[in-house]
């Protein structure tokens, strides 16, 4: 078989519809065309019995009953009423958060929002690996603390935070916990009912499904109450209106039960390639990974390249589709702010790349994409003053640089 | 981001990479910008006793357009005299690379690096 390029390694931005979710969709943006709110014929009772079925597949992939589960448009909005709804129903309670500095923007742009309107926020930064000392969280806890949202895998680092231990702390606090679990499923083996969560949100397109689609978990027993964010037809039991779009919701039940079928026989075949290229990676000097090794999803490798910009990088490796933790495309200059809460200096967060495999990729690609790293990796370190400096001994990171704002200057104007 | 052809020509065969004697009185050294900026440029040129810059070279870190511009004005400052080689503008090397306005900076810096190498050999050779 001939290798296609570029190889698609970013399945944590997102992953490849499968062709057997895309199989169960059809019907629905065709034949099956009904409203699930139409109470009065049989196209709306046959998109009704679809999107039920699917809210169990979804709840029967993360441990919980079919009513715990709402239907919303991605984790982006999911997090968004989670936070926010909670924030706002429990405010009377008190309007302190807490957070991690590593979340994703959905979260931390939510909370922000939050601060606006008058809630008080604590950031937390975790250790250098990634994870969350707890002793920290109970530390920043406090009497008018009402809510913890901390994501369960990170999805610039693949770390895998003790979702468990911060359920406990919170239930014992009497404190809401919401997870941002968008890149969990199918990688982390759960379940809801043995986690003390009362709000987790979800993702279709991270887990082989569709675009535009999510859920969110919102606990029963006990109870957890959140304000709505979106008002109109009353659907989702008033927690979200708005016509369920029956096609996208087949195919993210579709989607997760391939995923919790699958996840035995595909997680280590996936680690198997992570390894693989980690080790081919390793082969070089100067190669760090980002985030802890052992606490991680297989899916996920995040490495810094030493004395390699990270834009002239991802231009060497153009054969290979992968993320930077360097935003320099975007005029901003500024590196990866997940790298950054780590500690990482600005040069390692600037030559980091996020592999992410998905169940997708063959073992050929991952040889292309070794032999490919250490070709270019080589070139361009041949090209870098900084690592002839290290060569000769230099310690770059405490060498006088002179400072340079022409870069500041120029962008301004 | 989409580079110009000629950034990418540079890019892929960078030309004149590599470095000269620092310690050489002939050799006249510019290292400008800082890895926290995400560029550093080093350049060395060699100058005759006629006063002609005879070779240039240089190592970059920073991304594809920083890279290009060194490149470009090491082919540029050969053969020029040294007042010649400090009138290369920023505006030349952006023109001719044709860099979009977020890697203007990159010409900056090239500009920057030359002005420093021709300063340092200045100083090497004014006593």
């Amino acid at each position: 078989m001939t290798l296609q390029l570029p190889i698609y390694l970013d399945s944590a931005a997102t992953t490849k519809l499968d062709p057997r979710v895309l199989e169960k969709m059809m019907p629905f943006l065709t034949s099956e065309f009904g409203n699930p709110a139409s109470r009065s014929h049989s196209f709306g009772w046959s998109a009704e019995t679809a999107v039920e079925h699917a809210r169990e597949q979804v709840a029967a992939t993360v441990g919980c009953d079919s009513k715990e589960i709402i239907w919303t448009s991605g984790a982006t909005e999911s997090i968004n009423l989670a936070v926010k709804g909670a924030a706002l129903f429990y405010q009377d309670k008190g309007k302190h958060l807490i957070t991690v500095k590593t979340e994703h923007k959905a979260t931390l742009d939510t909370m922000r929002e939050l601060e606006r309107v008058g809630f008080e926020v604590t950031y937390l930064t975790p250790e250098a690996n990634g994870l969350l000392d707890l002793t920290k969280l109970a530390a920043a806890i406090r009497p008018d603390t009402v809510l913890i949202s901390v994501m369960y895998v990170n999805n610039e680092i693949g770390v895998i935070q003790d979702v468990a231990a911060i359920g406990n702390l919170c239930r014992e606090k009497g404190i809401v916990f919401h997870v941002d679990a968008a890149q969990a499923v199918g990688k982390v083996k759960f379940s809801l009912a043995e986690l003390n969560v009362d709000l987790m949100s979800f993702s279709a397109h991270k887990v082989y499904g569709p675009k535009g689609i999510g859920a969110l978990y919102v606990r029963r027993k006990p109870r957890v109450r959140l304000q709505p964010l979106i008002h109109g037809g009353g659907h989702e039991r008033g927690f979200r209106s708005g016509t369920l779009p029956t096609h996208q919701i087949v195919g993210m039940g579709a989607a997760f039960e391939l995923a919790a079928q699958e996840m035995d026989s595909e997680l280590p075949r996936i680690k198997y390639l992570r390894d693989k290229l980690l080790a081919g990676l390793q082969q070089m000097e100067e190669v760090y990974v980002n985030g802890d090794l052992e606490q991680r999803v297989a899916h996920n490798l995040n490495v810094s390249f030493n004395y390699v910009e990270g834009e002239s990088l991802m231009m060497a490796v153009k054969d290979i589709a992968v993320s930077s933790g360097s935003a320099c495309t975007s005029a901003s200059l500024e590196p990866s702010y997940v790298l950054r809460a780590l500690g990482r200096n600005d040069e390692l967060a600037h030559s980091s790349i996020r592999f992410s495999i998905s169940r997708f990729n063959t073992e050929e690609e991952i040889d292309y994409t070794i032999k490919l790293l250490q070709e270019k990796v080589t070139k361009l370190r041949e090209l870098s003053p900084l690592w002839e400096m290290y060569k000769d001994g230099i310690d770059v990171a405490n060498f006088e640089w002179s400072s340079h704002d022409t870069q500041r200057d120029v962008i301004l104007h | 981001m989409a580079y110009s052809n000629k950034v990418v020509d540079h890019y892929e065969n960078p030309r004149n990479v590599g470095a000269l004697d620092k310690d050489d009185a002939q050799v006249g050294t510019g290292m400008v910008g800082a890895p926290a900026c995400g560029d550093v440029m080093k350049l060395q040129i060699k100058v005759g006793a006629d006063g002609i810059i005879q070779d240039a070279k240089f190592k970059t870190y920073g991304c594809g357009s920083a890279i290009a511009s060194s490149s470009l004005v090491t082919e540029w400052l050969k053969g020029k005299n040294l007042d010649q080689a400090q009138a290369i503008k920023n505006s030349d090397i952006a023109e001719e690379l044709e860099l979009p306005p977020v890697k203007i900076h990159c010409s900056v810096l090239a500009e920057d690096a030359i002005k420093a190498a021709v300063a340092d050999y200045r100083s090497k050779n004014s006593k």
